[in-house]
């Protein structure tokens, strides 16, 4: 008894834990039970065809396809960035520090526009890629470009922490071993930075496969060719399809249920790797 | 990303300790490699579409910049932006507070399946955070005819846009909280309560100051996505211009109408709330670390 008074010592535990249920359950679960709710008086074949039906397969394949390479590219760059950020000293190094979290602070309506005016084929970059053959707004590659720009932060503000806590001992002992840098830093740094870097990467490619608004400006959403799964839902949604709208909507919360258990897990690696939390 | 606030640390300071050890410093033309790609990387993904919005904004001069900024449907935007995040913000920083409370101070079961469904809105697509809203209150949905009957419209119209804000940046603010409270632990407050203090005394003189600063963290952050929202946004809006449309929906309508001055140039406000954003994030978290004698001192 006297223990149970001592754990209850401080107020208001039923008042804030209540609060904070029936707030989740209002606004976040009962309204997201509603897409499984409505998906499951669809008969099986009319599910089947709303959510595996050319058009919207070939938008999984490119929302999948350009968030996966756009994470892998963010995982070269934002570990070059992060390392460079914590290891060197060089002038701007605080702007640009503050600045990488720009594409969590910009709306995306905006970066959409942004990255559509740079593109486009009278564009800054896109003018001058345009005799080379090569066009990137108003296609895949407009797609990858954005959903490039909107991942950029994860990996970067993943790894940076660990890399700025990483002792230098564990250099120092394997450069007094005889290791070179570069042996250093494959044998000694990168499997303390793994467990960060695929979290980094998970959350980059998390955000890639739900964003619509800084891709729909840029993508030139072609049917079968350069339209993505958020946009689809939206689609039908316009042609009053809210049975087919649903369907691929539960498709999504799945795909991002399971990606959320896998961030959870990877962030669980990592804080036992390297005993700090993400 | 958890509590970012409560994780970094001296960043500056570092680099110059590594560069000073020979164990950890890199040759001279590894660290021009690594800078040089760097910073090229940053330049042309982050900088540029940066500089972009402001340059297309001024392309037509500063009339035109001015005139799409005071033109009535923009001033309508601006207040709808306005009001969706006066509303969102304040309710999910009661939620942060309440939430952070329940899971630090106590233990209860399924605890980690809270802080997991907390973050739930984060891990779902705008669009599916618009279409939720819609099945629940839309035409067809679940309370739609009973909507309906008494006139009551909440899609496509201010509830709704103030609902999905709400949905969009649901974790916020609980987020940076959660662990930084944990970490707490519950001694100052029990110490507080056992010297006869009140309970809510004890949350705003002992609590509150402890988390100021995560707190401003998560409402700066929470601030500006409320403000920025597109997607969940556009599904339930009906984008009618003057009455439902945000800023960023703004931005959108006068894009595909080819207004691209006047796009850019109610982009460019939201660009600047942005770089605000990030400027005072910096600040937040340089203040947060600053060693407590530095913080006695001034």
């Amino acid at each position: 008894m006297a223990r149970g008074v001592s754990k209850r010592v401080l107020p208001g535990f039923g008042l804030s834990l209540g609060f904070t249920l029936a707030y989740l359950s209002l606004i976040v679960l009962i309204p997201l039970s509603a897409v499984f709710i409505k998906a499951s008086t669809m008969t099986g074949p009319e599910f089947w065809q709303a959510v595996a039906s050319p058009r919207v397969v070939a938008s999984y394949k490119l929302t999948f396809g350009a968030s996966l390479l756009a994470a892998a590219i963010n995982v070269v760059f934002g570990l070059i960035l992060a390392w460079g950020l914590t290891r060197y000293t060089f002038p701007g190094h605080r702007i640009v520090d503050a600045l990488i979290d720009l594409p969590f602070a910009l709306p995306t309506a905006v970066a959409g526009i942004a990255l559509t005016a740079i593109y486009a084929k009278n564009g800054w970059i896109g003018s001058l890629l345009e005799p080379l053959g090569i066009k990137i707004a108003f296609g895949p590659p407009g797609v990858l470009v954005a959903l490039v720009f909107i991942g950029l932060p994860f990996v970067v503000r993943t790894v940076q922490p660990i890399l700025e806590d990483l002792d230098a001992e564990f250099e120092e002992a394997s450069a007094s071993l005889g290791a070179t840098r570069w042996q250093s830093f494959t044998r000694v740094v990168f499997p303390t930075i793994l467990p960060p870097l695929l979290t980094g990467f998970a959350l980059a490619f998390a955000r890639a496969v739900g964003e619509y608004g800084s891709v729909i400006f840029i993508a030139g959403n072609i049917p079968m060719v350069s339209e993505i799964t958020p946009l689809i839902i939206i689609t039908k949604l316009e042609q009053y399809d809210y049975r087919g709208a649903t369907a691929v909507a539960a498709v999504m919360l799945v795909i991002s249920f399971i990606l959320l258990l896998v961030v959870n897990g990877l962030q669980a690696w990592s804080a036992k790797r390297t005993g700090r939390a993400l | 990303m958890a509590a970012v606030a409560a994780t970094i640390d001296t960043r500056v300071h570092g680099a110059g300790r590594f560069e000073a050890n020979p164990a950890t410093r890199d040759s001279v033309w590894v660290k021009v490699l690594v800078l040089g790609l760097g910073i090229t990387y940053f330049a042309v993904f982050l900088l540029l579409p940066l500089i972009v919005v402001f340059v297309e904004a001024f392309r037509k001069g500063v009339d035109t910049y001015f005139a799409a900024l005071v033109e009535p449907d923009a001033l309508s935007a601006v207040r709808l932006t306005l009001l969706a995040a006066s509303i969102a913000v304040p309710l999910n920083l009661l939620f942060g507070l309440a939430a952070a409370w329940a899971v630090a101070k106590f233990q209860f079961p399924g605890k980690n399946l809270l802080i997991t469904l907390i973050d739930l809105p984060f891990s779902v697509s705008p669009v599916v955070a618009g279409l939720i809203y819609v099945l629940v209150f839309g035409l067809q949905g679940w309370f739609g005819h009973w909507l309906g009957e008494h006139n009551i419209k909440i899609i496509f119209a201010v509830p709704a846009i103030v609902l999905a804000t709400i949905f969009v940046t649901f974790p916020f603010i609980a987020r940076e909280l959660i662990p930084l409270m944990q970490a707490q632990g519950r001694d100052e407050e029990e110490a507080a309560i056992s010297l006869g203090a009140t309970g809510l005394q004890t949350f705003w003189r002992v609590t509150i100051p402890n988390v100021k600063w995560a707190l401003l963290y998560g409402v700066i952050l929470c601030n500006a996505r409320a403000m920025g929202e597109f997607g969940a946004v556009s599904v339930v809006s009906g984008h009618i211009r003057g009455e439902t449309n945000t800023m960023p929906l703004h931005v959108e309508i006068l894009y595909n109408e080819y207004q691209f001055a006047a796009a850019f140039a109610v982009a460019s406000l939201l660009a600047l709330l942005a770089l605000v954003t990030l400027a005072l994030k910096t600040y937040v978290e340089w203040r947060a670390h600053r060693p407590i004698a530095e913080e006695q001192s001034v």
